[in-house]
C-alpha cells in the first residue's frame, strides 16, 4: 500500500449529503473485476450535470465532501475509483462506515471534521485556496487554521508505513490466532465439525 | 457486569487487542462473485493460502441473470464474472454452490436457510447487507474486498468496538403492517447516518413476535441507517427455525449449541448507550419518497415542505404536499435480500386474489433463493403469481442492484420491496419507492401506491 503523510493543494468541493456508493460507483460497472482503472466509472452518472465538480481530468487530491459521504454498500471500488482520479483525503462531517474502512485498505486518508470546520473548506476550495493535510501532525491547515483531527492510532501507522493488514496480521498474530482456534474448538466443538 | 448481546459477541471473539482496538475472529464467510475477485488477486499477489476453507461458502447472486438459467450468461462480463468466481474457490479449496444447483440463492437467504448462519458466531461478507445474518444473534457485519482477502487468509479483523443502540418496539404490529414497514420507521426516525458507529440491538414485543423472515428484513436494513450490525436476541423461534438445516449442529452438538446460544441475550440491566423506543402499534405501511431510505413517510401523510428534499424530490418527480397514495407506477419488484423469502412471497400473493396486474405496469417476482422458489411452488404461489400477471423468475439479486439485465429504464417508477431508493439503483434515472411485499403487490394490481389494508378490506 502507498504511504501517505502530507497531502497539499486545491480540493474539490462536493457539498451534497448522503452521497452514497452507487453514486459514486453505480453497479453496472461492479462487473468489472480489475481495481485498477476504475476512476473511468466513477460518479459515471453525474458527469454530465452541468457545474459537477469532478471528471476524468481532475488534478486535485483532496475532495471535501457533504455528510454521511460514501454511505450505502460496501463496494470497494468507491475508493478505488475515487483514487484512481488522484484523490487521497477525503474529509466530511460523517462517512459511511464500511467505505470510511476501505478507504485506509487503499492508502487513502477520509478526515472527519465537525459541520462548521467542513463547511469553511468548502469555502476556500471553492475560492481555490490550498488545504494542507498533515497526517504525522493530524492536521488539516487552510485559510490561516489549524483544525486537529481525530484519527485510531493504528490507522494512522499503517497509512503513514503504507502497512498491508493482511500480512501485519500474519507476522504478529499468527500464534494468537491458533490459541484462540484451540480454545474454540473445546467450547464451541458444533464450530468445528467436518462439513460446515 | 451486566453484559448487552453485542458484547458477549464481541467478547467471545477477541484474539488479541491493541490501540483500543480487538482482533476478532471471524468464524464464517460468504463470498459473491462481485466483491472477491480482487480479494483472490490479493492473496495471489502476496502467496497466501486460505486458512480455513471450510469456513467460508460462496454463491454467484449479483450479476445473474433471472431468466434462462438453463442457458449460458448472455452478458460476456457478468459470464466472466461468474466463471471467475468458481476458478478461484476451486483454486484455493473454497465450496462454491452452482448457478444450476438447488442451493443457490442469493447470499443473505442462503447462509440462514443453510444453517451456516448460526447464533453466537460472527460473520462477514462483502456485501454491506450481512447485517440479515444479526437476526439470529450473530455479529454479522458487511465488509470491503481488502478485508475479504485479510479474512480469508487470517480468519480475523481489526474492528473497533461500536456503541450500542437499542430500539425497543412495544405492542404488536397491526394487521396489514410488516417488518419492512418497522425497518422504515425506525430508518426514518433517526436518519439515514443516525446510527453509524452502532451496533443496534432491535427488542420488544414486536419483535419477539416476528418471524425470523421478518427479524431477517429488519436487521436487513439497519445498514440504511448506518449502523453495520442489526442484531435480535436468539431465542425459541430462531432454534426452531435452525433444527435440522442441513449445516446446522445435530444431536449433542445441536443441544450444547442451544444451551449456549440462550445465554446470548442481553442481560437485563445491560446498559445501552443509546435507546429508542418504537410503538409498533401505531407503525402505519410506509413508502419512501426521496432518494436516501431516510426519506420515507407513513400512509396517511403528504410529503413536507423541507429544502433538504429538493434535490430528490426534483429527481423523484414529486412535490411538498404530495401524497404516496395514488403516485402511479409502472415497474414493480417483489424479491432482495430484504424481502424474497417465503413469507414475504406468500404476503404479496395473499394480496392477489383474482386480480390481474394493471395494464402498462411490469412485475418481476424473484424468489431468494432456490429452496424459497422451490417451496413457493410447493404452495403453488408460481401459479397464483404468472395468473395474475407477475414474471416468475430464478433466484438473484436482479433489480435491487440491477447488475444484469433486470435494469429499468431513465423515468420508470417502481413500487419495490429493495433496500435502496439510491438515485439509480435500479437503472439510471429510474425512480424507486421502497415499501413491504404487500403493498408492492398492492401497487402492482392498482397502477399506483394504494394503502394495502383499504385493498384487503
Amino acid at each position: 500500500m502507498k504511504p501517505l503523510s502530507t497531502v497539499t493543494g486545491q480540493a474539490i468541493s462536493l457539498r451534497e449529503a448522503d452521497v452514497d456508493t452507487d453514486i459514486i460507483y453505480p453497479a453496472r460497472f461492479l462487473l468489472v473485476t480489475e481495481k485498477k482503472g476504475l476512476g473511468a466509472y466513477a460518479f459515471a452518472d453525474r458527469r454530465a450535470t452541468p457545474g459537477f465538480p469532478i471528471g476524468e481530468d481532475n488534478d486535485r487530491g483532496i475532495l471535501i465532501a457533504g455528510p454521511n459521504f460514501g454511505c450505502g454498500s460496501s463496494r470497494e471500488q468507491a475508493p478505488w475509483a475515487i483514487g484512481d482520479l488522484g484523490i487521497r483525503v477525503v474529509i466530511a462531517e460523517s462517512f459511511g462506515e464500511i467505505f470510511y474502512g476501505n478507504c485506509f485498505r487503499n492508502g487513502m486518508l477520509p478526515i472527519r471534521l465537525d459541520a462548521a470546520q467542513v463547511a469553511a473548506l468548502h469555502d476556500v476550495a471553492e475560492a481555490g485556496g490550498t488545504i494542507d493535510v498533515d497526517l504525522a501532525a493530524r492536521t488539516v491547515s487552510a485559510a490561516g487554521d489549524v483544525l486537529p483531527f481525530d484519527i485510531a492510532d493504528d490507522r494512522r501507522e499503517a497509512l503513514l508505513n503504507g502497512w498491508n493488514d493482511t500480512l501485519r496480521i500474519l507476522a504478529l498474530h499468527q500464534d494468537d490466532v491458533s490459541r484462540f482456534e484451540a480454545a474454540q474448538r473445546r467450547a464451541a466443538p458444533w464450530l468445528w465439525t467436518a462439513r460446515i | 457486569m451486566a453484559r448487552t448481546l453485542y458484547g458477549k459477541l464481541w467478547d467471545t471473539h477477541v484474539v488479541a487487542e491493541a490501540d483500543g482496538k480487538a482482533l476478532l475472529y471471524i468464524d464464517r464467510h460468504l463470498l459473491h462473485e462481485v466483491s472477491t475477485p480482487q480479494s483472490f488477486e490479493a492473496l495471489r499477489e502476496d502467496g497466501l493460502t486460505v486458512r480455513r476453507p471450510e469456513t467460508q461458502l460462496a454463491v454467484a447472486d449479483h450479476s445473474v441473470p433471472t431468466h434462462d438459467r438453463d442457458k449460458p450468461i448472455d452478458d460476456r462480463q457478468a459470464a466472466a464474472q461468474v466463471a471467475l468466481l468458481e476458478r478461484n474457490c476451486a483454486a484455493f479449496g473454497i465450496e462454491y454452490l452452482p448457478l444450476a444447483g438447488n442451493d443457490q440463492g442469493i447470499v443473505h437467504v442462503i447462509g440462514p436457510e443453510l444453517g451456516f448462519t448460526l447464533p453466537g458466531i460472527t460473520l462477514v461478507c462483502g456485501d454491506s447487507h450481512t447485517s440479515t445474518h444479526g437476526a439470529f444473534g450473530a455479529l454479522a457485519f458487511g465488509i470491503g474486498a481488502s478485508e475479504c482477502g485479510t479474512v480469508m487468509a487470517t480468519q480475523t479483523l481489526w474492528q473497533a468496538r461500536a456503541r450500542t443502540m437499542r430500539v425497543t418496539f412495544t405492542g404488536r404490529l397491526a394487521p396489514g403492517v410488516s417488518a419492512k414497514d418497522m425497518a422504515l420507521a425506525f430508518i426514518g426516525e433517526v436518519g439515514a447516518s443516525g446510527a453509524v458507529g452502532h451496533a443496534v440491538e432491535y427488542a420488544g414485543e414486536a419483535v419477539a413476535a416476528l418471524s425470523m423472515e421478518g427479524r431477517m428484513t429488519l436487521c436487513n436494513m439497519t445498514i440504511e441507517a448506518g449502523a453495520r450490525t442489526g442484531l435480535v436476541a436468539p431465542d425459541e423461534t430462531t432454534f426452531a427455525y435452525l433444527r435440522d438445516r442441513p449445516r446446522a449442529p445435530r444431536g449433542e452438538q445441536w443441544d450444547a449449541a442451544v444451551a449456549f446460544w440462550r445465554t446470548l441475550a442481553s442481560d437485563a440491566d445491560a446498559a445501552f448507550d443509546r435507546e429508542i423506543v418504537i410503538a409498533a402499534d401505531g407503525i402505519a405501511p410506509h413508502v419512501t419518497f426521496g432518494t436516501s431510505p431516510d426519506q420515507v413517510v407513513p400512509l396517511g401523510t403528504v410529503l413536507p415542505a423541507d429544502a433538504r428534499f429538493d434535490r430528490a424530490l426534483h429527481y423523484m418527480d414529486l412535490r411538498p404536499g404530495d401524497a404516496m397514495e395514488g403516485v402511479p407506477i409502472d415497474h414493480a419488484f417483489i424479491g432482495s435480500c430484504t424481502n424474497g423469502r417465503l413469507e414475504d412471497l406468500r404476503a404479496a400473493a395473499a394480496v392477489i386474489r383474482g386480480r390481474h396486474v394493471a395494464d402498462g405496469v411490469r412485475a418481476l417476482v424473484v424468489p431468494g433463493s432456490m429452496r424459497v422458489k422451490a417451496a413457493a411452488e410447493a404452495e403453488g404461489l408460481d401459479r397464483l403469481f404468472v395468473a395474475a400477471g407477475f414474471e416468475w423468475r430464478e433466484p438473484g439479486c436482479s433489480l435491487c442492484v440491477a447488475m444484469n439485465d433486470d435494469r429499468l429504464p431513465p423515468g420508470a417508477r417502481c413500487a419495490s420491496t429493495s433496500n435502496r431508493n439510491f438515485e439509480g439503483r435500479q437503472g439510471a434515472g429510474a425512480r424507486t419507492h421502497l415499501m413491504s411485499p404487500a403493498m408492492v403487490a398492492a401497487a402492482a394490481l392498482a397502477g399506483r401506491i394504494v394503502d394495502v389494508r383499504q385493498v384487503a378490506r
